[in-house]
């Protein structure tokens, strides 16, 4: 019996309800027709195998896939036998997570593979004849590297908001082949950060020397099944309804390996999915459902989270649109069908679309840092320094997001009302009432203390200028000087000896 | 209880802001222990002078508490409740210490102008003042520039600090420095002002001596413009 109250806790919510319930059933029963008559198009063949065994309706298309289309009994069945309760572990026993589909309690992290990693230094600008220097920031996008990430996990370790790493840049090493990528980029993760570490897998080959890695982190095959200090991605459907054979497969054998798996959908609002919200949540459903339907047919009871990406595209060059209300309200329904069956959810918030931080950038994260949260989803990526529709990583944004994600989750905290709060205010109104000047600042001291009233913006500036993005540069360097949290000598040793293909250079001890 | 442990505990009440036994400090070792209060009772018994109790525990309590202040440690709420203490412990304290020959640090009016009714930035710098040692005079709020010549003909004051919160009575303040200055009274008294719409470039145009941002600000403005006159 796992106990809940271990790990981080992130902040549990009176979850917002987008849909009453009859719309959840309403999306439910139009995502079992969807599958039922339109179906999937299924390029895996072992998962078609399955899906026909199981008593799916199979047809051949002619570009070689197989049509499935599902009876309902069976996708419910299978949701049936997905587990409620899903534990991500981690290096550092405080950091794990429980995630408890019944319990809408939420955790932020990071997410995910952004192919540049946005650098930055301050320069003084003076005005042409002038004294007066002005500091503004300068951009440098870097190409996401192994040392970049190594650095980014550092960072995402000194986060106190940040409660899961997904790897936040691709690594594009030239020196780093293709099925030695995966390796690299889980060693860069787990060396640097001791919170729960997910990511995709590039190569299906890597799987089981990702998994070994793992093993020796936790200390053995069971141990690593009981402490996942990793866990995967794998976003089995290409949208409309498309289930590729490589992610498929991937995901079919880490099930078959027994350790955590996402089954994700990411399809676009107005290109690969109906701009609607009733279309856009009724197929993105039909997509989860059909993933964990063969997920529990590879293994009954196998973990799984319900992994909702839904964004909107943009009207003018039909790219990702991810500050718009509609990502929001997408991404809310999607919250509540997960708990609908009872799944824990792995949900999406927090992306600008700006190029750079600012005020641009803090305006699209917000409505999503906000909104979608407070539907309760157990599992909130894409939540740190994700800009410009998740190509960049910047650490300065991901700095600049802790703070609001931790206004966030003191917003998101449950009313504290009730006969005991309130009586002891009236306590307090009735003794300030008799002072002369009636001020409740003393009653205020001790929650400063305990950390149930919240400080002023972490970033604020004072002058007629607004710095936060420079503070923010410069506590991303402070955060950078702390000690790093790396491995055991031995542990990097014996991974080195036993992993092939990991590359020098992330080596601390070497 | 020995006089030097006993002016040790008045010190620690200040710091942690409690004016009397009931009040809770921040540390709950002391909840319903004597606070202040009971305490300066308590040493006036058992023969301790009133100044060694001023400077020997009220004063350096304080002073603990800006330092706390000045690092982070201490927000606003604590120096108020710090001050708060003191200014209990100065009620019990001020007849003896008048008796004695030792004066407040200075008088202090405060009003909030004719027209507005927000008094709690007013009342802070009150209780911050008093903790600091002045002898505070409030006249409370919507109070017009009669009433503030008459309390100053009165009693001889050092300080006159007018507060406002709204713009639409800010420029009440201009009219009691110019009825002071008809009056004759103007040299007499420094006058500092404050309130959020106000700015330094205000009170120079009204012919304030000083602007304060907030109430530690005015603590500050006060000591400079008592030790100038």
């Amino acid at each position: 019996m796992i106990d809940t109250t271990v790990g981080r806790q992130g902040v549990l919510v009176d979850p917002v309800r987008r849909l009453d319930e009859g719309q959840v059933q309403a999306v439910h029963e139009a995502s079992l027709r969807i599958l039922g008559d339109i179906g999937i198009l299924c390029y895996n063949r072992e998962a078609s195998a399955l899906y026909g065994g199981a008593g799916c309706l199979l047809s051949e298309e002619p570009d070689g896939s197989s049509r499935v289309k599902f009876p309902p009994d069976l996708v419910e069945d299978c949701l049936a036998n997905a587990p409620s309760r899903v534990v991500l572990g981690a290096r550092e026993p405080d950091n794990m997570l429980v995630l408890e589909a019944e319990e809408p309690r939420v955790r932020f992290g990071s997410g995910s593979e952004a192919n540049i990693y946005l650098d930055m230094h301050m320069e003084e600008f003076r005005r042409v004849g002038g004294e007066e220097a002005i500091r503004h920031p300068v951009y440098e996008r870097r190409r996401g590297s192994v040392e970049l990430l190594c650095q980014a996990a550092r960072l995402c370790q000194q986060l106190e908001n940040l409660d899961f790493f997904i790897r936040t840049v691709n690594i594009q090493d030239t020196d780093i082949a293709e099925e030695d990528k995966d390796a690299n980029k889980f060693f860069a993760s787990l060396n640097n950060i001791d919170k729960h570490v997910m990511a995709g897998l590039t190569a299906l080959e890597s799987l089981d020397k990702v998994i070994r890695m793992g093993e020796i982190i936790a200390g053995g095959e069971e141990e690593l099944r009981s402490n996942p200090v990793l866990s995967f991605i794998t976003c089995v459907a290409k949208s409309p309804l498309q289930f590729v054979d490589d992610t498929a497969q991937k995901m079919m054998e880490i099930v078959k390996r027994g350790l955590p798996v996402v089954v994700s959908s990411s399809p676009q609002g107005g290109s690969t999915a109906p701009i609607t919200e009733a279309g856009m949540v009724s197929q993105i459903n039909a997509e989860i459902i059909a993933g964990i339907t063969l997920s529990q047919l590879v293994r009954a009871g196998a973990p799984v989270l319900y992994g909702s990406v839904p964004v909107r595209a943009r009207m003018d060059d039909l790219n990702d649109l991810y500050g718009a209300p509609e990502f929001c309200q997408y991404n809310m329904d999607c919250v509540q069908m997960a708990r609908f069956y009872h799944l824990p959810c792995y949900s999406t918030a927090g992306v600008g679309d700006a190029v750079v931080p600012g005020v641009q950038a803090t305006v699209e994260k917000l409505l999503s840092h906000v909104s979608i949260p407070m539907s309760g989803a157990q599992y909130v990526h894409y939540a740190f320094g994700l800009l410009e529709k998740t190509n960049v990583f910047s650490p300065d944004q991901a700095v600049l997001d802790d703070a609001l994600i931790g206004a966030v989750k003191h917003m998101l905290v449950k009313s504290q009302i009730d006969r005991r709060t309130l009586d002891e205010a009236y306590s307090q109104i009735e003794r300030v009432m008799d002072t002369p000047h009636k001020l409740y600042a003393r009653y205020a001291r001790k929650g400063i203390r305990s950390g149930e009233i919240f400080p002023p913006y972490f970033f604020e500036t004072r002058e007629d200028v607004d710095i936060a993005v420079l503070n923010a540069h410069e506590r991303r360097l402070e955060l950078l000087e702390r000690e790093p949290h790396y491995l055991g000598e031995d542990v990097v040793n014996t991974i080195y000896d036993e992993v092939p293909g990991l590359v020098g250079r992330i080596n601390p001890y070497s | 209880m020995g006089k030097d442990e006993l002016l040790a505990r008045i010190e620690i009440n200040v710091i942690q802001g409690r004016r009397n036994g009931e009040d809770e400090g921040l540390d709950e070792d002391l909840a319903g222990t004597p606070g202040v209060s009971e305490l300066v009772e308590q040493a006036l018994e058992e023969g301790i002078k009133a100044k060694n109790i001023l400077l020997g525990a009220l004063s350096t309590g304080m002073n603990q508490v800006g330092d706390k202040y000045e690092s982070g440690e201490y927000f606003l709420p604590d120096m108020l409740t710090a001050a708060e203490a003191v200014g209990a412990a100065m009620e019990i304290l001020e007849p003896h210490l008048l008796s004695s020959g030792v004066e407040s640090k200075g008088r202090v009016v405060l009003a909030t102008v004719k027209g507005d009714l927000h008094d709690i930035g007013k009342n802070i710098v009150g209780l911050m003042l008093k903790g600091a040692g002045y002898d505070v005079v409030d006249l409370g709020a919507d109070v017009d520039s009669g009433m503030i010549i008459e309390e100053l003909k009165r009693n001889d004051s050092d300080l006159l600090g007018l507060s406002a919160l709204l713009t639409t009575t800010m420029a009440e303040m201009g009219k009691v420095l110019g009825d002071l200055d008809r009056e004759g009274m103007r040299d007499g008294i420094r006058i500092m002002v404050g309130g959020a719409p106000l700015s330094e470039q205000f009170a120079e145009e009204i012919g304030a001596d000083a602007y304060g941002r907030d109430a530690i600000a005015a603590v500050k403005i006060a000591d400079s413009l008592v030790s100038d006159t």
